[in-house]
């Protein structure tokens, strides 16, 4: 279901957004800075040619670090999925992968590779596989047995049956993925460039904390989480449309 | 290359074994199937009947090619079901207990399912399928997904999916046993009218003696571990008899057939 929001949300965030409001009079500015000043410095990214590219550049580095765990990801569920012997080697692996904090693999990234792309990219990947291929491998596996079997019994191709039946069963399961571990890549991005990269909204956030900015800092972390809101609305209706045969009980609705 | 089997037999299981090993339990196995020999002969219609877990699902899936035998042959049509699964594509087509539709396909989309696999062009399969669909009744429901559909209407769509494919041999798993009296009966009428008018081969497993009457030519009665517990030829023999026989070698094999328990 597409999230419209309520009265309820615009009262959680504007209670938010006033009590902020009420400390900037008590507080110096570069401890709460006051709305109309957090605001100018947001619309002000949307029309300066620079701070448009760096939080392009992080929406980039998002959708490539996503893109290169999800095609690891599925690789690694399918080898899983379809082989005991496969799960036994992976899944420990991916476990231990998958306790290693974001900023070990900054660490680990700055030492192996030169470049800052390189060096983000593999840090989002190394963050994000292990989830993602949990997440697949368990839509892979609630693949219902009757209709494998009925399915079967039709005689299909690998590739048909795959096309047929495995494909739309995973897919639920991929759309989650995708939405759950959008937030988290922007989490990590943030940190990788906060670190080494040249731009970017962690390189922004950077930059503000260093003037002491607060202003600043808030209106570009304000612009990464409008973006991941409004890739998840996207995700949702892709998802909608995809899932449309799936039916919603009234009381539910 | 596989053996023939004999002329004018459809379907031939000679002296099959089947021994599942437990999962769990490595060094564990059971006996499903013991020592099952019988023949079905081109466009019969056989009706199997047998209590809980005595075999009778084990030999549908050696049927369908999904389990091989751990002895014995099997063979449909001549070949191995389970060795030449490929060949039997649009030969054998199977009607289960549930309908088993896919709930992202429409039901149109769910009868195309087969003739998709068989690799028929888009235009075709559609005039297939709705053919189906109009012949079980269920034209202008051909874009409802199988939730929006009664149990009755799911069950129609498998079962026009099943017959889409134009199955030399079709295979039904007790596919009416989850519905009402009445929906049920009309369903049968139907299907037996389907089998009549195609031609097919019908292997049908069910739990009721009745239904095994209504839809089959010969019945076989299956013992646990599955081997024949009794054979009767339905045609000219006087059902009531074969009632008696067919619900004595049930209680014999240790269970009460489903209409002595429903008298009870």
């Amino acid at each position: 279901m597409a999230y419209r929001p309520r009265a309820e949300t615009l009262v959680a965030l504007g209670g938010l957004a006033l009590v902020w409001q009420i400390a900037s009079y008590f507080f110096p500015p570069y401890l709460f800075p006051p709305l109309p000043a957090i605001a100018q410095k947001f619309f002000a990214i949307f029309v300066d040619a620079e701070s448009l590219a760096n939080a392009g550049a992080t929406a980039g580095r998002i959708f490539a670090g996503l893109a290169g765990s999800f095609v690891l990801g599925v690789a690694m569920a399918f080898a899983m999925g379809r082989s005991e012997r496969g799960y036994r080697y992976l899944f420990p692996l991916l476990n231990f992968i998958q306790g290693i904090p974001a900023l070990s693999w900054v660490v680990i990234a700055i030492i192996w590779f030169k470049g800052t792309e390189p060096r983000i990219f593999f840090i989002m990947v190394s963050t994000s596989v292990s989830a993602f291929s949990f997440q697949i491998l368990d839509a892979y596996r609630s693949m219902s047995k009757d209709l494998f079997e009925m399915t079967l019994s039709f005689r299909p191709s690998r590739r048909d049956l795959f096309r047929v039946l495995i494909l739309p069963t995973i897919v639920p399961g991929m759309l989650t993925a995708w939405k759950v571990n959008l937030g988290n890549a922007a989490r990590v991005v943030v940190v990788a460039e906060l670190v080494g990269a040249t731009g970017g909204i962690g390189y922004q956030l950077l930059q503000q904390q260093q003037s002491f900015d607060m202003a600043g800092a808030l209106a570009w972390t304000l612009m990464l989480v409008v973006f991941v809101l409004v890739v998840q609305q996207a995700i949702v209706r892709i998802e909608n449309w995809m899932l449309a045969y799936r039916p919603t009980a009234e009381r539910a609705a | 290359m596989s053996a023939a089997a004999p002329a004018g037999a459809a379907i031939e299981f000679r002296d099959v074994a089947k021994r599942f090993v437990r999962p769990e339990r490595r060094d564990e196995s059971f006996l499903a199937i013991e020592s099952l020999s019988f023949e079905v002969a081109r466009g019969e219609r056989v009706a199997v009947l047998g209590r809980t877990g005595c075999g009778k699902s084990t030999m549908f899936n050696l049927l369908a090619g999904l389990i091989e035998p751990t002895s014995g042959t099997v063979r449909a049509l001549g070949h191995d079901p389970f060795r030449e699964f490929d060949w039997f594509r649009g030969r054998i087509a199977v009607v289960f207990q549930g309908d088993r539709l896919m709930p992202w396909r429409s039901a149109l989309a769910n009868v195309e399912l087969g003739i998709e696999l068989l690799g028929k062009a888009e235009e075709e399969r559609r005039a297939i399928a709705l053919g189906w669909l109009e012949r079980l009744g269920l034209k202008g429901h051909e874009n409802d997904y199988p939730h929006a559909l009664s149990g009755g209407m799911r069950q129609r769509v498998s079962i026009a999916r099943a017959f889409a494919v134009g199955p030399e041999i079709l295979l039904c798993d007790e596919p009416f046993s989850a519905l009402d009296e009445l929906t049920g009966q009309r369903l049968r009428e139907e299907y037996l009218q389907l089998v009549k008018e195609t031609g097919a081969t019908s292997v049908f497993v069910t739990h009721s003696i009745s239904e095994a009457l209504q839809l089959g030519e010969r019945i076989l009665v299956f013992h646990r571990p599955a081997r024949i517990a009794l054979e009767a030829r339905i045609a000219g023999g006087d059902r009531e008899d074969i009632r008696r026989r067919v619900l004595e070698a049930m209680t014999a094999s240790g269970a009460p057939a489903e209409e002595e328990q429903d008298a009870a």
